[in-house]
């Protein structure tokens, strides 16, 4: 076994717990992956080298002593860099953060290693979230393991990439708009937005709370099941996140689902799509008709994707979408001010007020400053009930259609983004373009629903397409059993870019 | 229908939002602001008369702690962090009064 | 000074800040306490760390329920969190978790007495839970210092109608709050601490030639005592009507509206303060880290079940069922504890009057010294009872009771025990007295004289014999028999 990349998480745990890989030599051979690839993907913010190995050196302690290693023993993994930890740093990519030091946690983080996981870094990603190719980073962007001139996606591109380039086992990203989904398919990797309040957001810094939901990326749908179960609970740090029982993904995992009914949103399937991902999904659906699926024509209306004579493409869930989440972002943004932590402007200043203005000016980039001013203006008195309070309005709306559409089926097949990925540069220039990447993913935050995205395939160009699963609440066991019946029947799983290969 | 911003509103929404801009990316967030507020008028489209505003996907209702006291972080914990510190004070410039 | 031809209003109404009396603080676990050193009760919650969550406290909840059903409001069935956004350095997030459109309690009233007997209904607007923000530390010249430990601290916010017409309108209700979160056991209510704070808002109606002229409404931030609160009240009536003299057209609500006014401590006035910058654009919304509190009709029922009597309704009672004064009475409503020792004294079968002079004489005086409530002072019911029987039936005498009573609070033990081991019980057997009264003519020749010998100095004489007397029976010689025995050995006449 020369070439630990080779396994999954899955495989590599269990390598572990028999005894044929150590934690340390796992853990060498992702420090080794990195040393040699990383320059080219730009993955990391961090890379936490020394506490890894001394986390995988007592966990073959542990082993060699008899005692449980637990279900993620050995794993090394990577962690999106807006999830705090108590050791290194956590930035959200973000200058206003560069420095900071959390003196706690987050829940999925901790829940990863009292499972045995071990920490390797923390993953760049656009600026606090907020961005779709991780060219916001206040750092610098990172690369598509693909194809380097292109982007990983965002905001969980480091994530994304870092399995993708086998720079890790596995990761955590988050998703909020389709941060964690529409990065997995370029990179062709799979990731899973839960049920909003399966996994606990404490320690995630926040973006749109009502919208952010912590998942996983992974190389296959197994390894997703396998980290879900150990991030996902009850969580008392977290009033929002639901006292569920989470039962084992992995124990029917490979037991295919009878009769289901798979529904295809006519509205997704517009000219904004590409072809070539059409056909895709197209040929997905088929893929789960020959496994017995029935395939039915649901609507979402105000999910739907209009395109108008000068090709302008506009959707009620994005405006909806942008105005709720930078609504909330203005607010959750409003502590980073340079009085108690983060950054603080080195300019005279006349007063706190100039303090404040001068520090927030130099912290934050340009994508954060301008969601600021949007959610405020949407905040404000006498915009408040035309823009925040009718955004909240059409939520509602965007959910009532989801839940007429289970009435017809068990779970939407759908895109994740309207194109494979993208160059860097290319939408840089309008952020409304960037805006319309989350086309297929929003909706779901906006009506709380776990969604999951896997890879479909290749493009001609060989660029990775993905495929996404929607399914009602508290469905993640119904997606990830659907996933793997796609990708047991497709062959399409554990893809690999070339620069793994070398 | 294209409309624009005044740099007044900007400038009014920047205070509020405690960002300082040059004038010239008051010129340029004025443009991308108006635009992006064109597209959110894409809403007033849709009739929402009698529809509940929905702030939470997943509605839940009194989730409650017990009222024991945990652990507190030290002061050296609490303000290690801190860009500027007095003592076990958090030092900013000065302010009159408390807000509340 | 006020114009006899000008019909002045003032028209005032009140914001309270209330911090209620948990353990902890409203959204985190840290402990909620005053006076520790600065930042030591903070954690990543109440300094706003990024990523953290607050999670509401069970307790605050409670008690706000309580204080809001004992103000009559009507207590919502659903009731959730908004932020309320605006920066500065005592509030970390820069927003205020607190309630908007659906605050837990609407549309009360207290009764605030008046003269003897008389009450004024004032309308409570709303009351509804926040948390408190930190404390900026003033003492430097060129920078303020920021301390979070009051950060997070939960405060009930009660707001009035302006419903006041006069001080002492709002001094009665201000203590009517004060005597009512004390009773219920939601606040300590210190002011000093800063437990209770107040916010008037104070405008005149004037009926001048004719018409009403309403000044501008101006409202003062932050009384943090009755005297700053009254004082406050009547400097803004006198300042508000002189300035309106001087400018009757301009000084009106209609042209200035609402202004904010600070309290200068040292010269008891009120000061002109600059506007916070747009301090009117809070952008309110839901605050989607927290959920919703239903408030079921079952524990609707419990809260009001929990309640009890209340201070006014207890007052009336003590002056209709035991026949006390409103002086006494008013002493003993002052907080819910003592009226529970007295009554259960007298549910032991004590006579009321013997208790409420028990408790109002020594049991004041200690509580007193103490700077505590006299149900604080340590005495039980029991013996509480069984003193208030012993001086019934005249095993004990006054002077020997407030003995027994002092040993019973610091001590503890049956007053009947400590009476008779510390032989406090009353003495009628004439040899005993007869001994003491032999031992103290004996040994105050000159005092015997002065009785003796008439004239203005008899009286004083005869008195300190008296006292001496009652000093060797230490307290428990029947005074009257004392008397008695003294005319009848010194010879003079029996009757005064
Ligand atoms: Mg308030
Ligand atoms: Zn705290």
């Amino acid at each position: 076994m020369n070439d630990l990349s080779n396994l999954s998480a899955l495989e590599l745990r269990d390598a572990i717990a028999g005894g044929t890989v150590s934690a340390v030599r796992a853990v060498d051979a992702y420090l080794e992956a990195i040393a040699r690839r990383e320059p080219a993907v730009g993955a990391y913010n961090e890379v936490l080298a020394e506490r890894a190995m001394e986390q995988a050196a007592a966990i073959d302690r542990k082993r060699q002593s008899g005692r449980p290693i637990g279900p993620l023993g050995g794993l090394p993994l990577a962690i999106k860099d807006n999830l705090c930890t108590s050791y290194g740093r956590t930035t959200c990519a973000s200058k206003m953060l560069a420095n900071f030091q959390a003196p706690y946690t987050a829940t999925a983080v901790a829940r990863l290693e009292a499972a045995g996981a071990i920490v390797l870094g923390k993953t760049n990603m656009d600026e606090f979230a907020m961005g779709s190719s991780t060219e916001n980073s206040g750092f610098r962007p990172t690369a598509n393991p693909w194809d380097a001139s292109r982007v990983p996606g965002g905001s969980s591109g480091g994530s994304a990439a870092a399995v993708s380039a086998r720079l890790c086992a596995a990761a955590l990203g988050s998703d909020t708009g389709g941060s964690i989904r529409q990065p997995a398919a370029f990179c062709g990797v799979v990731g899973m937005k839960p049920t909003y309040g399966r996994v606990s957001r404490f320690g995630l810094v926040a973006y749109g709370s009502s919208l952010d939901q912590i998942g996983p990326v992974t190389q296959n749908v197994a390894d997703c099941a396998l980290l879900l179960g150990a991030i996902a609970g009850g969580d008392p740090a977290d009033s929002t996140c639901l006292d569920r029982p989470v039962g084992d993904y992995l124990i029917e995992l490979e037991k295919p689902i009878e009769h289901l009914r798979v529904g295809l949103p006519r509205e997704f399937f517009s000219q904004a799509l590409d072809a070539e991902i059409a056909s895709s999904i197209r040929l997905a659906a088929e893929v789960y008709q020959s496994l017995g699926a029935t395939i039915v024509d649901v609507s979402l209306p105000h999910s739907r994707i209009d395109v108008d004579g000068e090709g302008k493409v506009s959707s009620y869930a994005v405006a909806c979408y942008y105005i709720v989440a930078m609504a909330e972002a203005s607010s959750n943004l409003a502590r980073y001010d340079g009085v108690h932590y983060g950054h603080r402007t080195a300019r005279d200043v006349e007063d706190i007020v100039d303090l404040y203005c001068k520090t927030r000016e130099e912290g934050f980039g340009s994508e954060v400053k301008r969601r600021i001013l949007l959610g405020t203006y949407a905040l404000s008195s006498g915009y408040y009930d035309a823009y925040y309070l009718k955004a909240l309005r059409v939520r509602r709306l965007i959910k009532n259609d989801f839940d007429a559409a289970f009435g017809h089926c068990d779970l939407l097949l759908c895109p994740v983004a309207p194109t494979t990925a993208f160059r860097l540069g290319e939408k840089t220039a309008d952020p409304l373009t960037m805006y319309l990447e989350d086309i297929y993913t929003i909706s779901v935050n906006l009506a709380g629903l776990p969604g999951l995205s896997l890879p479909a395939g290749l493009s001609k160009t060989g660029l990775p397409i993905g495929m996404q699963l929607i399914g009602p609440v508290f469905s993640e066991d119904r997606l990830l059993r659907a996933g793997r019946m796609y990708e047991k029947a497709s062959g399409v799983s554990g893809l690999r870019p070339e620069m793994t290969k070398k | 229908m294209s409309r624009t911003i005044e740099p007044d509103m900007v400038r009014h929404i920047a205070k509020l939002s405690r960002i300082e801009l040059s004038e010239e990316q008051l010129a340029t967030f004025g443009r991308q602001l108006a635009d992006i507020l064109e597209y959110f008028d894409k809403l007033a489209e849709l009739d929402t008369t009698n529809v509940e505003p929905l702030a939470h996907a997943v509605e839940i209702h009194n989730v409650l702690a017990e009222d024991t006291p945990r652990p507190s972080l030290s002061a050296d914990a609490a303000l290690a962090n801190a860009p500027q510190r007095d003592g076990d004070f958090f030092m900013v410039p000065k302010v009159i009064g408390d807000s509340l | 000074m006020i114009d006899a031809a000008d019909n002045v209003t003032p028209v005032i109404g009140l914001e309270i800040h209330v911090e209620l009396a948990t353990a902890t603080k409203m959204f985190c676990r840290c402990r909620n306490h005053f006076g520790d050193p600065p930042n030591t009760n903070v954690c990543p919650v109440c300094i706003g760390m990024p990523g953290v969550l607050p999670v509401m406290n069970a307790k605050a909840v409670e008690l706000a329920l309580k204080v809001g059903t004992a103000l009559n409001c009507t207590v919502a069935e659903f009731t959730k969190w908004d932020r309320k956004g605006y920066y500065y350095p005592d509030l970390p997030k820069n927003y205020q978790i607190s309630q908007y459109d659906l605050p837990l309690s609407l549309n009360g009233w207290l009764e605030a007495p008046l003269a003897e007997g008389a009450v004024k209904k004032i309308r409570i607007r709303r009351a509804h839970l926040e948390e408190d923000a930190g404390k900026n530390v003033h003492d430097h010249p060129a920078h303020t210092g920021v301390d979070l430990n009051r950060a997070g601290v939960p405060l009930l916010e009660i707001v009035t109608e302006p419903d006041m017409n006069a001080v002492e309108e709002v001094m009665s209700l201000a203590r009517a709050m004060h005597r009512l979160v004390r009773w219920l056991g939601a606040s300590e209510a210190n002011m000093q601490m800063g437990q209770m704070r107040f916010e008037p808002n104070i405008n005149l109606h004037i009926a001048h030639g004719g018409a009403i002229h309403k000044t501008p409404i101006v409202e003062v931030k932050n009384l943090n005592s009755f005297r700053a609160l009254e004082r406050t009240v009547e400097y803004e009536i006198h300042r508000q009507y002189e300035a309106w003299q001087a400018d009757p057209d301009g000084f009106r609500l209609e042209k200035m509206g609402k202004q904010n006014r600070g309290y200068d401590d040292a010269r008891e006035q009120t000061v002109f303060q600059r506007e916070k910058e747009e301090a009117h654009d809070y952008r309110y919304f839901p605050d989607p880290d927290l959920v919703g509190v239903v408030v079921d009709r079952p524990w609707r029922e419990r809260i009001r079940a929990g309640i009890g009597e209340l201070p006014l309704a207890r007052r009336g009672r003590y002056m209709d069922g035991y026949k006390l004064t409103f002086k006494e009475a008013d002493a003993l409503t002052q907080d819910a504890a003592t009226g529970d020792l007295l009554d259960s004294a007298v549910a032991a079968g004590a006579d009321a009057k013997r208790c409420v002079n028990l408790l109002l004489g020594r049991g004041a005086a200690i509580a007193n010294e103490r700077g505590c409530s006299i149900a604080q002072i340590g005495i039980t019911p029991a013996a509480l009872a069984e003193l208030a029987g012993m001086l019934s039936g005249g095993t004990i005498n006054a002077t020997a009771a407030a003995k027994v009573f002092d040993t019973v609070v610091l001590e503890s033990g049956s007053p009947m025990v400590i009476a008779r081991e510390q032989g406090l019980l009353a003495v009628r057997d004439g040899g005993a007295i007869e001994a003491w009264v032999d031992t103290a003519i004996a040994a105050n020749p000159q005092a015997v004289a002065d009785v003796q010998a008439g004239g203005k100095q008899q009286k004083k004489a005869f008195g300190f014999l008296m006292g001496q007397v009652m000093q060797l029976s230490r307290g428990t010689a029947e005074p009257g028999e004392v008397q008695r025995l003294l005319r009848s050995k010194l010879g003079i006449p029996v009757t005064d």
